[in-house]
């Protein structure tokens, strides 16, 4: 390859890299800007201050931010444990195992998948208040489980299906027993996948927005997305926007640095799942 | 199935081996019962957390139901239905998610190719830097997102109007979402900007399955680029191409975090998941709200059956069920 055309390639990979980064760096700007800066019209600050990271963890807009944080890290994580353990058991039938139920199973995750979330909500509002449920964990949890169970039963599916599982056969006759075959052979193949799917599952629980809103009302149970698109300012004189911009900033640096890490396995999840000669 | 009988089969004609089934071994029975044994719960929950909701908005919708007055709740039939029909705002909210979805995912489709094509062929060295950068946006929060390009259009912690006061019609009192054309174009660009990724990954897979070979034999052929796009590489990654747009087309249809952080559906950006949620969650009206999810919800229906029917997309293929 020429010198030319080499360098051509790494203008494009950093107009790539401009794209998706833009914004992000913006954001990171924007949220090191102390209020009396916020409008001066350009893209960074003029002096870099911490003022509203300070606001958000512990000042004023603290009382509402940090309870978001653990909202959303607590739904989120069980919403994603349930919905992996529970496809894992799926994924294995549907890899391993000859039964017409498959398809079935694989078409309902498919149109649940695809659900108006805006649909779902409406009867659960309602529900929710009867039953006790409204502004509650639980009351996330289960529905969460609509997005991030579909996805899991699919992404598992797919790497389960890439595992050879004659191995664990293969284990046997050598002597292992089936617990070891399965332990030492297939749990260490499959772990990768079902870890990829959590990531995955992850990431959709924590964007949602529309759950978030909806069937929640305080501190007890509003996770960050909601809490972001509802934040008014700690008074009314006050402008969030550089309060908004912190917290953006602080709920996604840890999922860049996911991404960035196991982006290789990430890209396999999304793409198998859904795209498969 | 196990009860089919052999005339039957025979008459459904040679498609199917329907009478070697009508002996269901052992084995096979065993392995049935594993496998809903194994796959009966999660199988279960999807349909609980989604069908039995959607029943309950179909009853919901046919009462005069306000949560401030549950007193008077009040069977109406198909009146709540009407009454969405027949208001041009259901109409109005309906064409703007519609404009949303043909001008993001037409755009999602151009860009995401691009992409893709420079994922596919950039050089080793940058490539998994690229594909790491990419699945950023995809990552973010939808509402960060939205924030993000709010901010910066908003007319007064924005950089755009100081950056772009060289373009006509851009000056520093340039109120971006003051109307409804310059709110819709930040709406789908920030749209476009967290979703393209999703959907350049897919065609990126969908190339890499485009043999080889064939472009090899279309170049020493003398083939130009276009051609070679357009006789080899697209007919080949057609399934690929059709499962992104099935699933975006799906997914902008259901456009509701962006219009919320951005617009709250002022200027007429209302789109349909907005109206369902303000009917319902803003004035409580439960029976209205649910008429308008229950159409909502026949519109997803309606769209990924035109894809599957009409486009003919192989959801085997969107199934990994290969």
């Amino acid at each position: 390859m020429s010198t030319k055309e080499k360098t051509w390639w790494y203008v494009a990979g950093i107009a790539i890299a401009l794209y998706a980064l833009f914004p992000i760096a913006w954001i990171v700007s924007l949220s090191f800007k102390a209020p009396s800066d916020l409008a001066n019209g350009s893209f960074l600050p003029t002096a870099f201050s911490g003022e509203n990271y300070a606001l958000i963890l512990n000042g004023d807009a603290s009382s509402l931010f940090l309870p978001a944080l653990r909202n959303s890290f607590g739904i989120c994580l069980i919403a994603t444990f349930i919905s992996v353990f529970l496809s894992m058991f799926a994924a294995y039938a549907i890899a391993r195992l000859d039964f017409p139920g498959k398809k079935l199973i694989l078409g309902t995750a498919l149109g649940v998948a695809i659900f108006p979330v805006i649909s779902i909500v409406t009867p659960l509002f309602n529900l929710w208040r009867q039953i006790g449920l409204y502004d509650t964990w639980p009351g996330l949890i289960i529905p969460y489980l609509s997005l991030t169970l579909p996805l899991s039963i699919w992404t598992m599916s797919a790497f389960f299906r890439e595992i050879p599982w004659e191995m664990e056969q293969a284990a046997q006759v050598d002597g292992a027993t089936t617990w070891q075959a399965f332990r030492k052979v297939i749990v260490p193949l499959a772990a990768p996948g079902v870890f990829t799917t959590a990531i995955i599952a992850f990431f959709i629980a924590w964007n949602d927005f529309v759950y978030g809103i909806s069937l929640t009302s305080t501190g007890a149970s509003r996770p960050v997305p909601a809490a972001l698109g509802l934040f008014s300012g700690a008074s009314q004189f006050e402008d969030p926007t550089g309060a908004i911009a912190a917290a953006a900033v602080i709920v996604t640096i840890p999922v860049v640095i996911l991404v960035l890490v196991f982006q290789r396995r990430i890209v396999a999840g999304l793409t198998n799942g859904a795209v498969k000669g | 199935m196990t009860t089919t009988q052999a005339p039957t089969g025979a008459r459904t004609g040679a498609s199917a081996p329907a009478p070697v089934k009508k002996q269901v071994s052992d084995r096979a029975k065993a392995e049935r019962k594993l496998g809903w044994m194994l796959a009966g719960p999660a199988m279960a929950v999807m349909l609980l957390v989604t069908a039995y909701p959607i029943a309950q908005a179909v009853y919901d919708s046919l009462f005069d139901y306000r949560l401030t007055d549950p007193e008077n709740r009040s069977f109406t039939g198909l009146s709540n239905y009407v009454v969405v029909l027949t208001d041009q705002l259901w109409w109005q909210s309906v064409g703007v998610t519609l404009l949303i979805t043909l001008i993001t995912v037409a755009v999602e489709l151009v860009l995401g190719f691009a992409l893709a094509m420079v994922m596919n062929k950039a050089l080793k060295a940058i490539r998994p830097f690229l594909r790491a950068v990419i699945l950023i946006p995809y990552a973010v929060i939808t509402v960060v997102s939205a924030f993000a390009w709010q901010f910066a259009f908003d007319i007064n912690t924005g950089f755009v109007n100081s950056w772009f006061a060289w373009l006509p019609g851009v000056s520093a009192e340039t109120d971006w979402f003051g109307d409804f054309g310059t709110s819709l174009f930040v709406i789908c660009l920030a749209e476009i900007w967290k979703t393209t990724p999703f959907i350049s990954l897919l065609l990126l897979a969908g190339l890499a399955q485009v043999p080889e070979v064939l472009q090899e034999a279309a170049q020493v052929d003398g083939a130009t680029w276009w051609q070679r796009m357009r006789r080899v590489t697209i007919p080949n990654m057609k399934a690929a191409i059709m499962v992104a747009l099935l699933f975006r087309t799906l997914d902008a249809f259901r456009v509701f975090d962006s219009i919320f952080v951005m617009t709250a559906g002022a200027n007429g950006t209302e789109t349909v998941s907005f109206l369902a949620y303000r009917q319902t969650i803003s004035r409580l009206e439960i029976g209205l709200g649910s008429a308008v999810s229950v159409l909502l919800f026949l519109a997803v229906v309606l769209i990924a059956f035109i894809f599957i029917k009409g486009f003919k997309v192989d959801l085997s293929q969107a199934r990994g069920d290969g």
